[in-house]
């Protein structure tokens, strides 16, 4: 095989040879391994492809329109969900849900970012853009979760933290940071993943956690493409480029030691069937939890410390 | 034959006849006044006319700060290895080549420990001459080395921010280290140590909606830009140009997210005497 042809172009011919051998090795044990080899490679050439899917194709996956919100998670993952409004000190904000919940009959918090779907309700939402009072109810939720002991889940899919005069009057920047640190060192066990939009700040403010997890067609980015595309090619067209070259999907974040794992998606994208997609994330978040519960309190903050504290280390001491 | 004759074929340009006068004028953008250099950098590159502050690089501002204009480096040899290999119109590697070039550093900040009247401080400060100040992975780790110095030595910790933001060329791996520092402030802070933050202009982006905000106080120089989203976002947002003074020192004071409005002048006085309260 030639190491140089494309995974693609690779897949065809082994996928060819494997045809002419299924025939001929019916009774030939070597014939057979032979097999069993072609058939590993063909899995992780498909593996492969997979993770090449193009950037901005997943950008825009994870933009689907009927991709699964928050809310419909709820409505799937979980039960006896009842919502938590307001940050006690400014109002309500619809771009963020906060809800006490069970999940397997156990009790736990949810967060998430919420988009709408037909025009009114993405107004309504502010196309899933919350603004400080949202990152402030947030947090309010969390630290109660935490006098109660009760494990928190995030959904992150956001374009960002709403880029609006209100917003930077009532201190965004503040509401965004306080999250972070406040995060850091809660006393109970967190799981974020990442349903669709990881946008930046306004997405990490409810992402510390001990345990973060993406969709795979799902992206995470310190800036949107189209944002990156008008700032680093003075052309906003230019967002496919950009995508690729931010590094934003799953397979990308998780060699970089960003995220802990991929949660797959039903064939096709997590929008064609949201029962599905909620069951296949529902299965990693119990795993994870019942193994995060095993530690105590102190071998939890310490690994959350390490994780964040060790996270990015792209440097070399020259 | 003509009436007038060159006598020599070649002008002389062996002597000095100029007097260069470029470099020692400067137009304050506040006044729009002519200003002596000199005059300026003697008053700490502040206008003396309108007090405006003119941003200054990160060696002339600790030298403002630490007593004798004297401190120590530290962690100054960390470079980036362009994790995602990025590349744009320029490549990353070569904008970071240029800005060492430029700025004689490794990255855009400076850990320094010194002498602010007599006590023994920490400050990470950022050189927004490096790339506009932005953060990657580089100044993540370096900020937080810096913290967790503060807590092992228990000094008083300031941070002085000047800067853009996250890095994009570094993608989510710039985002993260937000978390990264915001966390480590968490221990400091758990320990009960003090962490003044101090932001010049510009301070916008990831790096207010994380450190920066973080501080027992956080302080401003006079008329610094602060936010989170820039003002061209904004407009763009909210498709109405923005206020006069939106964003800046004293309309954040106003809105309730800084402890003060500090000038240069009086800044050394204010983080000794500061600290001097808090421990």
């Amino acid at each position: 095989m030639e190491a140089a042809s494309k995974p693609d172009q690779e897949l065809e011919i082994v996928e060819r040879q494997i045809a002419q051998l299924e025939t001929a090795a019916a009774a030939n044990p070597e014939a057979q391994e032979q097999l069993k080899v072609l058939q590993d490679r063909v899995a992780g050439l498909r593996r492969q492809l997979n993770a090449n899917v193009d950037a901005w194709k997943r950008t825009e996956l994870a933009r689907h329109s009927q991709r699964p919100y928050t809310l419909d998670y709820v409505q799937h993952m979980f039960t006896d969900f009842s919502e938590i409004h307001g940050d006690r000190a400014f109002g309500d904000d619809p771009a963020m849900v906060c809800g006490m919940a069970r999940f397997r009959g156990e009790a736990v918090l949810v967060v998430g970012t919420q988009k709408g779907r037909d025009t009114k309700q993405k107004i309504y939402r502010n196309f899933g853009m919350p603004n400080p009072e949202g990152y402030r109810k947030a947090i309010r939720a969390m630290q109660m979760a935490e006098k109660f002991g009760r494990p928190i889940f995030t959904l992150v899919d956001t374009p960002g933290a709403y880029p609006g005069l209100g917003a930077e009057e009532r201190g965004q920047g503040e509401a965004i940071a306080y999250n972070l640190r406040e995060m850091s060192r809660l006393k109970v066990p967190i799981l974020t993943t990442v349903t669709g939009e990881g946008g930046s700040g306004g997405a990490l403010a409810i992402a510390v956690a001990d345990r973060v997890f993406m969709l795979e067609n799902s992206v995470y980015s310190v800036i949107s493409p189209e944002g990156c595309a008008s700032i680093m090619w003075r052309d906003a067209a230019k967002r496919d480029a950009a995508a690729r070259a931010m590094r934003i999907t799953a397979p990308d974040l998780l060699g970089f030691g960003i995220i802990d794992g991929i949660v797959q998606e039903p064939e096709g994208g997590a929008h064609t069937d949201h029962a599905k997609a909620a069951e296949l994330l529902g299965e990693t978040l119990a795993e994870q939890l019942s193994e995060l519960k095993k530690l105590t309190v102190a071998e939890l903050l310490d690994a959350r410390y390490k994780k964040f504290r060790n996270i990015s280390q792209f440097y070399q001491e020259s | 034959m003509s009436w007038f004759k060159r006598e020599s074929q070649e002008l002389d340009t062996s002597g000095e006849k100029t007097v260069r006068s470029e470099g020692l004028w400067v137009k304050c953008d506040g006044c729009r006044q002519i200003i002596w250099k000199k005059d300026l950098e003697d008053n700490l590159n502040v206008c003396p006319k309108c007090q405006r502050h003119f941003r200054i690089d990160v060696k002339t501002r600790l030298s403002y700060l630490f007593d004798g204009g004297e401190w120590t480096e530290q962690d100054g040899h960390l470079e980036t290895t362009d994790p995602l290999g990025f590349s744009d119109l320029k490549s990353y590697k070569g904008r970071v080549k240029i800005a060492q070039k430029n700025t004689g550093r490794k990255d855009a900040i400076v850990n320094a420990r010194g002498k602010v009247n007599g006590r023994e401080i920490l400050v990470s400060a950022m050189e927004y001459g490096f790339i506009g100040g932005s953060m990657g992975a580089v100044v993540g780790e370096t900020i937080t080395r810096q913290v967790e110095r503060a807590l092992h030595k228990k000094l008083p910790l300031v941070i002085i921010s000047a800067t853009g933001g996250a890095r994009m060329m570094e993608g989510t791996i710039s985002l993260m280290t937000m978390a990264k520092i915001s966390s480590a402030l968490g221990r400091l802070d758990d320990a009960k140590l003090p962490y003044i933050s101090l932001l010049t202009d510009p301070t916008t982006g990831g790096v207010t909606a994380s450190f920066a905000m973080l501080g027992d106080l956080n302080i401003a120089e006079p008329g610094a830009l602060i936010g989170f989203a820039g003002p061209r976002v904004i407009e763009q947002t909210i498709r109405q140009k923005l206020p006069e003074g939106f964003q800046r020192s004293e309309f954040l004071v106003e809105k309730g997210f800084l402890d003060a409005v500090v000038p240069r002048r009086e800044m050394k006085n204010y983080i000794a005497q500061a600290f001097g309260w808090m421990a």
